[in-house]
């Protein structure tokens, strides 16, 4: 039997069930429902659930609990986000594994509580400082929102790597049912750790080396990884694309405005489709240049000015137009309003 | 016999730092050394030395990891109380010391040591004050006295344009948590013999589990101070220990430390908890009725139970084995105003969840009758709470129906019933689902049980107003 | 009576003479050579230490003094 529930609930649910033992919060609108369920149920389960003082405390109570062999999250939205820069960065220079969501809201600066994706530069290029990236998921649904978190823990651990689930203030605050898997996952033991006993007596979790040597390998190995994730990990789902003339690529909210919009379309007799990817980094390059080649053109169709839509380009390699229909400022367009924008753009 | 030797909590070698290197990083005179030594002892004499993690800060220390033969956590400037509270949380047993300096804890880890106290993390923490920050060659730290020359208070600290020198362990002592609070100085033997004592208590409280331990030690940083390291330790005692008072501020016993852990459950008492059924049930897909994409909309002011009317649709909606989604309004209008519910109820995938052309609108109140008569989509419905909207439905293109939900839910003795009615009307008037499947769902989403009957009487009055409802 | 002693390695001495200053019998002096690192380190001279450890504790190197009581020093 399903569960309806809001998308923020279902993350505390997936990650659970993902075998997530911590969670540092930090209330903030609109993922403090996270948080709340996350106190209610961590702690119920006999998991720890703490609120820090801070995002930045939070994401270095991470930073503690991944070292110790924890399969850990936080969430919050985009300017908390923002301000666990620092740490995103040490986990990743550290190779540690974390799970932290992000369900965007307006900015800059306080912006306001609606929903924008306005962080896809931010988190899908690093946000902090130094060569790194995450592994970024884009649900677009409230079961993606618990099947993202379910699996995250798992990415994390094999690629020791920050996964953020990045979402925005509608796929958060929506309900809609939800079904989950019958396996609770867990954690094995981490031959890198620290879990203060005599067997990893010798373990140092670091980002920092004293040579260039090292510097170098350390990023070298990083982007070894991250190649291997594009070989790995990418995820997509394509609508209507086989005989499409022109594509619309959206992913969250804005990829749930576009489906009904191409169903509308189709209607009237325009070859339309849709390209959803689920992994915004990686991001599914390699087929989008190959679906590129019998298209007209492509829109890109966000919450912000167009920032995936550089990535679209660089994917195609300028084989196609690129068209970017954005909008931002809490506004998340009418289907009416998409259809219509569509029609004018192809 | 061998009365005072090298600790074993000490690697032999230093290969980390570099091969065969036997000597720390450090300059000549410097404090951090006897410290080390001092930890170490302790380490050994507890013989914790498995146990214990350490949260490399950043500053002269962050290569602790070079001399200490124990895990290892580098921490971002500040940070290691927030780090250590991580590792603590997940380890129980560990022995987790951050070892801090005055400006990693005392200026850009403010928040964090204050935080980490006032929870009472059961840590040690060592802070390390030497008024200056030293890796970074010498500038002025939280802790630099009035007067003292620094690069970046070449004219000595002035209190007018810098501040005063924060008293970190005075600080501390104010909050609740704290069981050990001592400052302490390795300005000559007898107090380096005091810091010893110190350091060793506050490793073991964390062993006993009794809470937060913090100690402060005064130590000289001769290059810094420009002195060499007879004169340093003179200055230190003249000054530092002047205006820093080395002394016990707290060493109480409250008892062991708990984080009110409920215990963890296994997986079967996991989906107990959640609710949640595995997914393992392979139910035939039960034929579903064509209603493509059905969108509604319910309006209201704040307290009509707007929000979870339209919960209880969705709920109807799955509990019809239809795909469904619920959308509140939120923000702003949240406090005052309309507040709206969208909720789409289809046998298709579901594409927007906003539903900007509702085929059915619930007004509950006049303004929103007024803010979306002109949305629905044409051929539609709207449905009127008619004892608070006096007002008709002007459009020619839809069908207007007219409830008057608040007076027959005033009748029925519980005025929130009023959005409970006009769903069974809502149920009968479309065919959606049947009333049936309200009533099934109705008890499962009424928090309190009081409340079930007289909920169940208002789909009953709906139902019926509807059967004899005249056009 | 039973000697003590302490061993001071000079080969990881900084010469920062912090030992030489806290010793209450005047045990330890700074010698006129220069070690590996450039440091002109401290030795171990006078007969009359008791073993009381202090040079130890205020010795910011882990490794280089070594304390021995109630023993021979063997030479």
């Amino acid at each position: 039997m399903k569960k309806l529930m809001k998308g923020n609930d279902a993350i505390v649910h997936g990650a659970l069930l993902g075998g997530a033992t911590h969670f540092f919060g930090y209330p903030i609108t609109p993922a403090s429902e996270i948080a709340q369920s996350g106190a209610y149920y961590f702690t119920k389960a006999g998991r720890t659930f703490l609120q820090a003082e801070s995002e930045l405390a939070a994401v270095n109570m991470i930073l503690g609990s991944a070292s110790a062999g924890a399969r850990v999250m936080t969430a919050s939205s985009s300017p908390g986000i923002a301000l666990m820069g620092e740490g995103l960065s040490y986990l990743a220079g550290s190779n540690l594994p974390s799970v932290i969501v992000n369900i965007q809201r307006t900015g800059p600066g306080l912006g306001y509580i609606w929903p924008e994706q306005s962080d896809y530069n931010m988190v899908v290029k690093g946000g902090g400082n130094g060569i790194y990236k995450n592994i970024v998921l884009a649900p677009n649904s409230v079961q993606e929102m618990a099947d993202f978190a379910y699996k995250a823990f798992e990415l994390a651990d094999k690629y020791r790597m920050t996964v953020m689930i990045l979402s925005d203030a509608y796929i958060g605050q929506m309900m809609e049912p939800v079904s989950f898997p019958a396996k609770v996952l867990k954690s094995k033991r981490k031959d890198w750790s620290v879990y203060a006993d005599a067997e990893s007596r010798t373990n140092l979790i670091s980002s920092i080396h004293m040579t260039k040597e090292a510097l170098v390998d350390n990023v070298d190995n990083l982007l070894a990884k991250y190649k291997k994730l594009e070989e790995d990990i990418v995820e997509y789902e394509e609508t209507s694309t086989d005989d499409a003339e022109h594509i619309v690529v959206a992913f969250g909210i804005s990829s749930r405005v576009a489906l009904t919009a191409i169903r509308t379309l189709r209607a009237q007799g325009i070859k339309i489709g849709l390209f959803r990817p689920k992994t915004l980094f990686p991001f599914p390059k390699k087929r989008l240049l190959e679906i590129s080649k019998s298209l007209k053109s492509i829109i890109s169709v966000e919450l912000n000015e167009g920032q995936m839509a550089d990535d679209i380009e660089l994917a195609v390699q300028c084989s196609v137009p690129v068209k970017r229909l954005g909008w931002y400022g809490g506004v998340v367009p009418s289907v009416t309003e998409l259809v219509d924008k569509i029609k004018k753009t192809i | 016999m061998i009365k005072h030797t090298k600790p074993n909590a000490f690697y032999d070698t230093f290969t980390r730092k570099g091969p065969g290197q036997k000597t720390t990083h450090y300059c000549p005179g410097c404090g951090h050394g006897t410290v080390h030594k001092l930890i170490a002892e302790a380490i050994d004499e507890m013989g914790i030395k498995d146990q214990v993690i350490f949260c490399n800060p950043v500053g002269c220390t962050t290569f602790l990891h070079y001399y200490f033969d124990t895990g290892h956590v580098q921490c971002p400037h500040g940070r290691a109380p927030a780090v250590a509270t991580g590792i603590k949380r997940t380890l129980d047993d560990s022995i987790v010391i951050s070892y801090q300096g005055d400006g990693d804890l005392a200026g850009i880890g403010m928040a964090e040591i204050v935080h980490a106290a006032n929870r009472g993390e059961n840590i040690a923490v060592f802070f390390v004050n030497n008024a200056i920050y030293g890796m970074t060659g010498g500038q002025m730290a939280p802790t630099t006295l009035i007067g003292q020359e620094t690069k970046t208070t070449p004219f000595g600290r002035d209190a007018t344009r810098d501040g005063y020198p924060i008293r970190m362990s005075e600080l501390l002592n104010t909050l609740t948590a704290p069981v050990f609070i001592e400052r302490c100085s390795v300005g000559n033997a007898t107090s380096t013999l005091k810091t010893r004592k110190a350091i060793k208590k506050a490793i073991s409280n964390q062993k006993n589990r009794k809470g937060f331990s913090f100690v402060e030690i005064l130590s000289p940083c001769p290059i810094n101070w420009k002195m060499n390291a007879i004169d340093s330790r003179k200055w230190l005692i003249e000054n530092l220990e002047k205006f820093y008072e080395v002394k016990n501020f707290r060493d109480v016993d409250t008892g062991i430390k708990s984080h009110g852990r409920f215990p963890f459950l296994d997986d079967k008492e996991l989906f107990e908890l959640l609710e949640v059924s595995a997914a393992n049930e392979k139910k035939a897909q039960k034929q579903l009725k064509k209603i493509g994409e059905h969108k509604v909309k319910i309006a209201g002011f704040g307290g009509q139970g707007i929000m979870s009317v339209g919960v209880l649709l969705a709920n109807c909606g799955k509990t019809a084995e239809f795909n469904t989604t619920w959308l509140p309004s939120y923000g702003a209008e949240m406090r005052g105003g309309t507040a709206y519910a969208s909720i789409v109820i289809s046998d298709e995938t579901i594409g927007s969840p906003v539903v900007d052309k509702p085929d059915v609108l619930i007004a509950m109140n006049a303004p929103s009758l007024e803010t979306f008569e002109n949305d629905v989509e044409k051929g539609g419905i709207i449905i009127v709470n008619s004892s608070i909207v006096p007002k008709k439905v002007t459009r020619k293109d839809v069908k207007a129906y007219y409830v008057p939900a608040t007076e027959m839910a005033n009748n029925l003795g519980l005025t929130a019933a009023a959005a409970v009615i006009i769903l069974a009307f809502y149920a009968k008037l479309t065919g959606v689902f049947p009333v049936d499947v309200l009533k099934e769902v109705l008890p499962l989403s009424i928090k309190n049980k009081k409340y079930v009957e007289v909920n169940q009487r208002a789909v009953d009055a709906g139902e019926t107003f509807f059967n004899e409802y005249k056009e | 009576m039973a000697k003590n002693y302490i061993k001071l390695d000079g080969t990881v001495c900084k010469g920062c003479r912090v030992c030489v200053e806290a010793c209450p019998k005047q045990c330890i002096v700074i010698s006129s050579e220069i070690n590996k690192m450039g440091y002109q380190f401290a030795k171990f001279e006078n007969p009359n230490c008791i073993g009381c450890g202090i040079c130890f504790y205020v010795c910011p190197e882990p490794g280089t003094i070594t304390v021995y009581k109630d023993e021979e020093e063997k030479k």
